[in-house]
């Protein structure tokens, strides 16, 4: 086995042993049997019903609380395994920088994805079970939209953690970014610049460039392709890139934002000290 | 075979090594000694490519943070304070075997060898091991390996008397192969292990000597101790030595590298001693007497 693939194998072991990744599971894993006890399959909204309806509110509550879920835990485990002493010792042996780096990011996107997935999946399999309709369209698109918000989050985790010489300071970087990229949704700060007539080029450059905001226009897109509930500024993003590219634009911007993040990190943390 | 040339490391606005020349030869067995803070670890971490720094650091040519693999697969480290690992045991001997491409079966024989049974803490947490177990489960991945630098932050700090005689007898088994780093705060707990003393204060050396001590490493002496009367504290240290006996007749083995250790806890209790006989002897071979 690659040195990679041992260090990715040793970070998710780590991961399952600790609480928070318990906590991480039963969180994502309740959310989904809260919303089939709550009945959200026989719901309708915007004419979508069954499964479709379930995972749409899945989705919008991913995209809330996934981001910070993601940050801190890959901060405390990176930056805290460094100030306790642990790269001090696994990174005496011969194990090649990169690997160690890239191998913890391969193996914390392994941990931190497969629960949200597997809640979903789960829920798709209790659905066929129970003979209600699966939509593996939507099931499809929201896989490979929480794969790249996960992944763009896993990647500014890094970063921070190889910037940041504490766990508290990552801690509070971490915490800070997440809530400038959520005020930077439409339905706060975009919506408020929005009102007061600012530039529509910046409104749409920043909902553009945020990652959180990208997933839940991709998110809203799928079952509101006029995208009323977003208002003007998606109308220019509709009209300049159309439904299937800004699809598009959603899956890759947050993956090739993600993967300059970690490979500025990995650069930080090859020249710097790495204890 | 290393050479530090003019290495200074700064944190933030303090020195911590300040142009540190330094060349170790193969055979050499260092005490790298000084207080809180003279730059031990520093440099520590300078030889083993984690930190950046000033000057050139160099094994056999090759600067360890370049050329980790090659380096790093020499080097046999034992922090002072082990790794907070949740991982078993097992899966940090397994993950330490293959990157260091060794057979784990030699790393849990030098774990046994110390006195630890393997089967049993092979599924423990690391971290939920004693400080003792912790210790000799590092020396094991250090010495199960071909590695010819050691480097060891307090190596037997929490080593029992048995194991600490264990240990020495392993670091004597190679001591002419490579080189050994053994830091520590007290010259006199590794004075036996070394036959050069480097002596660090504030980022600088301050002493670079030799060592010349005969002593054998795997070396034993037998103990009478008699005392003018019984004292408690007395006999919990010397229970700590693994001596037994009581009220005023006591007796034991002391680990040959041990000796100067061992003056110096009876030295504290001199008022006590109305006698005293040390007897040295290789292990498993009949005991001459030096001193009575």
């Amino acid at each position: 086995m690659s040195a990679l693939l041992r260090a990715a194998w040793l970070d998710i072991t780590e991961s399952l042993r600790a609480r928070w990744f318990g906590f991480y599971a039963l969180v994502f894993g309740g959310i989904v049997v809260v919303l089939f006890v709550f009945g959200l399959t026989e719901s309708r909204i915007l004419g979508f019903t069954g499964l479709s309806r379930l995972l749409v509110t899945y989705i919008q509550l991913c995209v809330a609380i996934l981001p910070i879920f993601i940050l801190i835990t890959t901060v405390r485990s990176v930056a805290g395994d460094r100030e306790a002493g642990i790269f001090e010792y696994m990174l005496s042996l011969p194990v090649p920088l990169s690997a160690w780096y890239w191998g913890k990011m391969v193996g914390r996107f392994s941990v931190v994805f497969l629960p949200v997935f597997l809640a979903m999946a789960g829920a798709a399999a209790w659905s066929s079970f129970q003979e209600i309709g699966v939509p593996w369209d939507l099931f499809a698109v929201y896989t490979a939209l929480l794969v790249a918000l996960a992944w763009s989050f896993l990647g500014f985790g890094m970063l921070i953690s190889a910037l940041a010489r504490s766990s508290d300071v990552a801690q509070t970087g971490a915490f800070l970014l997440w809530l400038v990229l959520l005020l930077f949704l439409d339905l706060i700060l975009l919506g408020v610049m929005v009102r007061d007539r600012m530039p529509l080029e910046l409104v749409v450059s920043l909902a553009l460039v945020n990652p959180l905001q990208s997933f839940r226009t991709a998110a809203i897109l799928l079952f509101d392709p006029q995208m009323v509930v977003l208002g003007p500024a998606a109308y220019v993003i509709l009209d300049s890139l159309g439904a299937k590219g800004y699809l598009a634009f959603a899956l890759a911007w947050p993956v090739c934002l993600g993967t300059l993040a970690a490979w500025t990190g990995y650069r930080v943390f090859r020249k710097g000290d790495l204890p | 075979m290393i050479r530090f040339g003019n290495v200074s490391k700064t944190f933030k606005r303090a020195r911590v090594l300040d142009a540190v020349t330094l060349d170790i030869a193969q055979g050499d067995r260092i005490a790298l000694v000084g207080s809180n803070g003279a730059g031990k670890t520093t440099l520590i971490r300078c030889l083993l490519g984690e930190y950046t720094h000033d000057g050139v650091v160099a094994v056999d040519g090759l600067a360890p943070r370049d050329h980790r693999g090659e380096v790093l697969a020499r080097v046999g480290f034992v922090p002072q304070i082990p790794p907070p690992l949740k991982m078993p045991v097992g899966e940090l001997i397994g993950f330490a075997a293959s990157v260091c491409k060794s057979d784990p079966a030699r790393m849990v024989a030098v774990i046994e060898e110390l006195g630890l049974e393997y089967d049993r803490i092979r599924k423990l947490p690391f971290v939920k091991l004693s400080g003792g177990m912790k210790q000799k489960t590092l020396i094991g991945v250090a010495l199960g390996r071909d590695s010819d630098i050691l480097i060891m932050d307090e190596p037997a700090a929490n080593l029992d008397p048995e194991a600490r005689h264990i240990f020495f007898r392993l670091l004597a088994a190679r001591k002419e192969s490579g080189v050994m780093l053994i830091t520590s705060h007290r010259l006199d707990e590794v004075a036996a292990l070394v036959n050069r003393v480097i002596e660090m204060d504030m980022g600088q050396l301050v002493l670079d000597d030799r060592v010349a001590d005969s002593v054998d490493m795997a070396s034993r002496m037998r103990c009478k101790i008699t005392l003018v009367r019984p004292d408690d504290a007395f006999a919990r240290t010397l229970g700590e030595w693994h001596f037994t006996g009581a009220d005023r007749e006591w007796s034991g083995l002391v680990n040959g590298p041990d000796r100067l250790r061992f003056m110096c806890m009876l030295s504290r209790y001199t008022g006590l001693i109305g006698g005293l006989e040390l007897v040295e002897g290789k292990e498993g071979a009949p005991c001459a007497p030096v001193v009575v």
